[in-house]
């Protein structure tokens, strides 16, 4: 019986041949903390050992309360700080941007590797053909001391996707419309990989955001087999790998079929991101705030799509618009080719890279009673703020139609 | 209501499917990192009564998919002092795990006819969840011993620290 590639992977790390269901303690590859879920993972760490395993296999980042917005904030990073240079560790501080992206982008996660981020969207990395999924803090600190943690191999998912995407048409648009499909309990405990034609046209960022939404359908991670756009990517960044693994022709799957070609913008209505609806079922809808950013479509191209739309057009008059590029990289590469002009010209707010509104926990927080229209993962009660407020989850293709119009767009007519 | 490690008795609260770790804890308390200053905002969002009201070992209910959501273990931590053991149809996968290492007691069976304010009794050495107001016995799903374990240590620093005084490997015990 052949392998999925979750399973080739969790095998390497065990050392030994393993298949989905068994329990196996693994060898992590790397490891990433952040000011939210650091401080915790820290305290464990030195209640069961003096030292972090391996200061070159931890990275730290604070992204979600840049700059620090609290004094509580401050105290936090602070902490955190001490003890990247008690440990030598690489602490990219608040300058880099928001994790998944700078680990990836700076090459800290390669096709093959076992990777744990104390952060549940951990598993966008598996658009570079790594096994990586969030965990807690206490699970953290454990692997911070030790190097190596307990999983359970997951059965896999496979997500064949054919076809063409129409205009305005993009990966975020294909994984609501899967998370729509399948619910959020759809995948709980599996690797979802994603194949099929669609996904080998698609750029690491595209495939950044499909598996970056695995976590909001249950995922224990989201995988797509390393390819030539793969080694492309890493290659550009000087960065080498294994580009050939892959799940085996007879390995167990689950198997999914989706047509791209006969996908449309879609939208996920209050309060659970499994309340997918094409955009046209919601056209008109009031809202408030328009956000573009976040790790799943806060890159270079989810600015372009976003700004072929706003140029020469203005945010419409009671919106308030806010970009967040995921990265310093990904807002210098903005910049240089005018999109950030773009973006202000049109009257919106152009932030430095963070997790930004998001969270709900620093700021562009929505009031009572207020609807945002959000590029980003999650439109649970209370998550961008005021528990009476709404969130929308879409596009940035469909978020930029839609500040233009003050009101829930559909991209293709513009 | 007792709790002990073994034998659980408490009122139950009663949810429904998917509650989220941003509903168990907003993200604003993030900066917290206490059992004690998170429980003060448990479920501030969609049971602002909660908090104040929670009598140590009272049981969480849910449905399907508990704990969805962030990776954040402050969800469990703001649960942990005053809640006996969450019961639910199904769990998150990081939720689950994150309540396991810190010692909070999360176990799965059929909760659909469980009531809010029910008490229920759980003997997690038996395996059994006794329904007292319904006067009905529900079925559990064991865990396996490698989590009933760590949970019998009262969470995973815990066994592993114990391990370390008994000199054995943490590889030896995490895998049975």
């Amino acid at each position: 019986m052949g392998q999925t590639i979750a399973e080739k992977i969790l095998s390497r790390s065990a050392g030994r041949a393993v298949a989905a269901g068994e329990f196996v303690e693994a060898a992590i590859d790397v490891a990433m903390i952040h000011d939210i879920t650091g401080p915790l993972a820290v305290k464990t760490l030195y209640e069961i050992a003096d030292r972090v395993w391996d200061r070159t296999k931890v990275i730290m980042l604070f992204d979600h309360q840049v700059p620090a917005d609290s004094i509580d904030a401050a105290v936090n990073h602070l902490e955190l700080r001490k003890f990247a240079q008690r440990e030598g560790i690489l602490n990219y501080d608040v300058q880099e941007g928001v994790c998944h992206q700078v680990m990836v982008e700076k090459g800290h996660v390669l096709p093959g590797e076992l990777v744990i981020g104390a952060d549940s969207h951990t598993c966008t990395y598996g658009a570079v053909g790594a096994f990586a999924t969030g965990v807690g803090s206490t699970d953290m600190g454990v692997a911070l001391a030790s190097g190596r943690l307990w999983f359970k191999v997951p059965e896999t998912i496979a997500f064949d996707i054919g076809g063409k995407l129409a205009r305005r048409v993009y990966a975020k648009d294909i994984i609501l419309t899967i998370i729509g499909d399948v619910g959020v309990n759809g995948a709980t405990y599996k690797a979802c990989e994603f194949d099929g034609e669609t996904v080998a046209h698609m750029d690491i960022a595209n495939r950044m955001t499909l598996c970056n939404m695995a976590v909001e359908m249950g995922g224990k991670t989201g995988i797509v087999a390393p390819d030539k756009a793969t080694a492309a990517f890493l290659e550009e960044r000087s960065f080498d790998g294994d580009f050939t693994l892959g799940s085996d022709e007879d390995a167990t799957k689950v198997l999914r079929r989706y047509n791209a070609s006969e996908m449309v913008p879609m939208v996920a209505k209050p309060h659970q991101v499994d309340n997918v609806v094409p955009v046209t079922d919601v056209e008109g809808q009031h809202i408030d705030q328009v956000f573009i950013g976040s790790c799943t479509n806060g890159r270079y191209e989810d600015l372009k799509a976003a700004a072929e739309l706003l140029k020469g057009e203005s945010v419409a008059r009671g919106v308030r618009m806010i970009v967040i590029p995921a990265s310093r990289t990904e807002f210098q590469r903005a910049l240089k080719t005018g999109l950030i002009d773009i973006f202000t010209a049109s009257g919106a707010l152009v932030e430095a890279p963070c997790c930004g509104p998001c969270m709900g926990g620093s700021f562009g927080i929505l009031g009572p009673g207020e609807v945002g229209l959000s590029t980003s993962n999650r439109n649970f009660v209370g998550r961008q703020g005021s528990p009476l407020a709404s969130v929308y989850l879409c596009s940035p293709a469909t978020a930029a139609a839609s500040a233009i119009d003050g009101v829930i767009a559909d991209p293709r007519t513009h | 209501m007792a709790r002990s490690k073994a034998h659980i008795t408490g009122r139950v609260w009663k949810f429904g499917d998917n509650v989220d770790t941003d509903a168990i804890i907003p993200g604003k308390y993030l900066v917290l990192n206490s059992s004690k200053d998170l429980a003060k905002h448990a479920f501030e969002n969609v049971r602002p009564n909660f908090a104040s009201q929670v009598i140590k070992g009272d049981i969480i209910v849910g449905g399907e998919n508990f704990g969805c959501g962030s990776s954040r273990e402050h969800a469990p931590l703001a649960l942990k002092d005053n809640v006996g053991i969450v019961l639910a149809r199904s769990f998150a996968r990081i939720f689950f795990r994150n309540a396991i290492d810190i010692g909070l007691p999360v176990v799965e069976c059929d909760t659909t006819e469980i009531e809010d304010g029910d008490i229920i009794h759980v003997d997690l050495e038996a395996g059994k969840i006794y329904n007292e107001t319904q006067n009905k016995e529900i079925q559990m799903t064991p865990f396996p011993q490698f989590i009933k374990n760590i949970i019998d240590a009262g969470g995973l620093v815990q066994y592993i620290k114990n391990a370390q005084l008994e000199g054995r490997e943490q590889r030896e015990l995490e895998i049975d």
